[in-house]
């Protein structure tokens, strides 16, 4: 099952490295990782969803995080409220004619046409995991060319 | 002041005493300043060697052990004992040359990413970029190293960063936001422990290295002998609880004491303190003490739940916490009948070996040590079948009298580790117990030993093979002997070519005589003893199994 949890690390060198040491280290598998600067530039926000087969493992993977000197909180969002967002950028078949088919998927996901070049555009959209998925299966009626997603960012 | 100095000026602001190392190209500014500094320096022959007489020092005073090497192949000949330390919990800094900043990540000569091979074997680990943060990462690399769970930490020095010169500012106070160790266990969960004491009926304690790195043992006999609970000790623990107390079963696990074993599985009660359930101690994890409820306490709370489910957890420091738990029983548990059984299995199943044979017995030599020097000695060990028996055969009395690499099992680790030991204690015996296997992974030392005048006593159980790979050869693959059979340089000979002294043992008649020779001379001392080729540690549990399946070996 997918957990996501987030970890607030110290803005060094090599913590990036140490944090994907210890998953693969340990056999974890990490689904996806988004890492950036916080507000204040010396801490890093990591948004990490792992995969856990149960409740002992996910437990371990928070407590090996913690265990790490440079990181400060680990936060498992899995019985926690919290929003969660990803944005992705799609390559779709895309000719003049499909325009009210994709203004029609627009009015239900939150997205747009960001570049168009002769048979083919770039959509961008933003959502939660259930959004993306559903878009996704309704871009795919126009033939999906291309496809790169950021990985979840969550928030308490 | 350069970058060089600063590091020794902060080593001895850490009261470092002792450095163990070699030199190189990429620490010449470090060794030039040691050259007329006031630390004394030890040249071992190898840079593993460097690093596991770092944690022999470190294991035998509780202190942090510090070595030096240089770049590329110097620090990677640390990995090992970095390893060792890391598996076994021993504070230790090593600290590495690498080549200079501007040539970092250009494959340069004698180039390795230190930080990046040693990052799953350090508690934490540092490369240094600027030479004004060079005291600060010292003082939070001894730090990180001695504090809550103890590891290894590494510091990469570029050397560059060696020569660079500021100002030497100490930090008096390491505050480190993200590194915060809990120390004081939560007195709820204290309280529901003695509750559960006061009603178990056959409990058990169950104690570990921690016990020896919290300084718990007299904490530990405290509790023992209040409620009156039968102790069982890991490998890392051996020393932790008195050897010849009553209440003692000795080691538990794969070659643990066969009651040990029979009264974890029979408890309704482990007490666990500083201990981590490794799979050398709880057999196949299913059958583990099917009745027994767990308390456990532990510093590392990654360490708890990991194997087995643990009804109350106590995070923290295992002396206060036990000292916490002791005014905290009221009630004492009724335990007459429990030890009565306990003491049973004791009678029952004695640790034993067949000593009728003409040939000399590895368990018979431990014997004649225990009766020479009645636990007043520090004895360390290499990996294999005599690790075994010197964990079986010797009383450890004392904490810090036992010194083995445990969890990785490192062979080649005694004969530095027992310098390391020695330097801490010169007026104390420090033996090494060893096999021809592994005391040919570090001999080298040998010329450390007589150059230093460290005068280790090491007693090669010599039986021409690799003992315990040959016993599961026997045991589980039809006797095929492969690549088991090893043979040995004369020891005696090669002892005397180092300037030390060795000493043939073929019978048991000669083994009082030489081991109070080993004792009086004022040397190294080798003696190789021809032992049984083929004698097995018993009791064993076969790999898979329940920890009360046991081979006895002499039914």
């Amino acid at each position: 099952m997918r957990h996501t949890i987030s970890v607030l690390v110290e803005n060094k060198f090599g913590v990036l490295a140490r944090v994907a040491g210890l998953f693969s280290a340990r056999g974890y598998n990490i689904a996806s990782l988004a890492v950036s600067e916080t507000l204040d530039p010396q801490i890093s926000y990591m948004t990490i969803v792992v995969e856990a087969k149960d409740a002992k493992v996910l437990e371990q993977i928070n407590k090996q995080l913690n265990k790490l000197i440079d990181v400060i909180t680990v936060t498992d969002f899995t019985k926690k409220e919290h929003l969660d967002r990803e944005l992705v950028l799609v390559k779709i078949n895309y000719a003049p004619k499909d325009k009210p088919k994709l203004a029609a998927i627009f009015e239900k996901f939150v997205g747009k046409i960001v570049q168009h070049k002769a048979d083919m555009a770039t959509v961008e959209a933003v959502g939660d995991e259930r959004q993306i998925k559903a878009l996704l299966e309704e871009l795919n009626k126009f033939g999906i060319k291309e496809l790169v997603r950021t990985g979840k960012l969550a928030i308490e | 002041m350069i970058g060089a100095r600063i590091l020794l000026e902060s080593l001895k602001k850490e009261g470092v005493k002792i450095i163990f190392g070699y030199p190189g190209g990429q620490v010449l500014p470090i060794f030039d300043q040691l050259y007329d500094f006031d630390i004394k320096f030890i040249l071992t022959r190898h840079e593993q060697g460097a690093a596991h007489a770092a944690d022999g020092y470190a294991r035998s005073t509780g202190k942090v052990g510090v070595c030096l090497a240089t770049s590329g192949p110097g620090a990677t000949n640390l990995v090992t004992g970095i390893a060792t330390a890391y598996m076994d919990s021993i504070p230790m800094v090593a600290i590495t040359g690498q080549v200079g900043t501007h040539l970092i990540g250009n494959d340069a000569f004698q180039e390795a990413d230190v930080t990046g091979i040693t990052r799953p074997i350090t508690k934490h680990n540092f490369l240094v970029k600027d030479v004004k943060d060079l005291a600060r990462i010292i003082a939070e690399a001894f730090y990180i190293a001695s504090s809550g769970r103890p590891g290894p930490v590494l510091i990469d020095i570029p050397v560059d960063v060696q020569r660079a010169d500021t100002e030497f500012i100490w930090p008096e106070n390491v505050n480190i936001r993200s590194y915060q160790p809990t120390y004081s266990g939560h007195p709820g969960q204290i309280k529901k422990a003695a509750k559960l004491i006061s009603q178990a009926k056959k409990p058990i304690i169950y104690a570990g290295g921690g016990v020896i790195t919290s300084g718990a043992d007299l904490e530990l006999k405290a509790l023992a002998e209040k409620i009156q609970v039968p102790v069982t000790t890991t490998f890392m623990g051996l020393g932790g609880f008195c050897g010849t107390h009553k209440l003692f079963l000795g080691m538990l696990g794969m070659h643990g004491t066969a009651y040990a074993n029979h009264a974890v599985m029979e408890s309704d009660l482990i007490i666990a303190v500083g201990a981590r359930f490794d799979d050398r101690v709880t057999g196949r994890l299913d059958d583990f003490a099917p009745g027994a409820k767990v308390i456990h306490i532990d510093i590392d709370p990654s360490s708890i739940s990991k194997n087995i489910r643990v009804d109350v957890p106590i995070v923290g420091d295992a002396k206060n916490i036990l000292k916490q738990l002791i005014t905290e029983i009221k009630k004492l548990p009724d335990t007459g009948e429990w030890l009565k059984t306990v003491e049973g299995w004791k009678n029952k199943y004695p640790l034993t070996y067949k000593d009728d044979s003409a040939m000399l017995k590895p368990q018979y030599i431990l014997q004649q040590l225990w009766d020479l020097t009645k636990g007043d000695a520090i004895i360390c060990t290499e990996v294999g079948q005599s690790q075994m028996w010197a964990c079986q055969w010797y009383q450890y009395l004392t904490p810090r009298t036992f010194i083995s690499s445990g969890g990785l099992g490192t062979m080649g680790f005694g004969f530095p580790a027992a310098m390391g030991a020695k330097l801490a204690f010169p007026e104390k015996e420090v033996f090494n117990i060893a096999g021809d296997g592994s005391i040919q992974m570090n001999i080298q030392e040998l010329g450390t030993c007589v150059a230093n005048k460290i005068n280790v006593k090491v007693l090669i159980f010599n039986n021409g093979f690799l003992g315990m790979v040959r016993q599961w050869q026997e045991l589980f693959y039809k006797k095929r002997y492969s690549f088991t059979p090893i043979t040995s340089p004369d020891y005696v000979m090669l002892a005397q070519s180092y300037g030390a002294v060795g000493i043939r043992v073929t019978e048991k008649t000669q083994v009082r005589a030489a081991l109070q020779k080993a004792i009086q001379t004022d040397n190294t001392v080798f003696i190789d003893f021809r032992i049984e080729p083929e004698e097995n540690v018993y009791p064993m549990v076969p790999a898979g199994k329940a920890i009360n399946e046991m081979i006895e070996g002499l039914a």
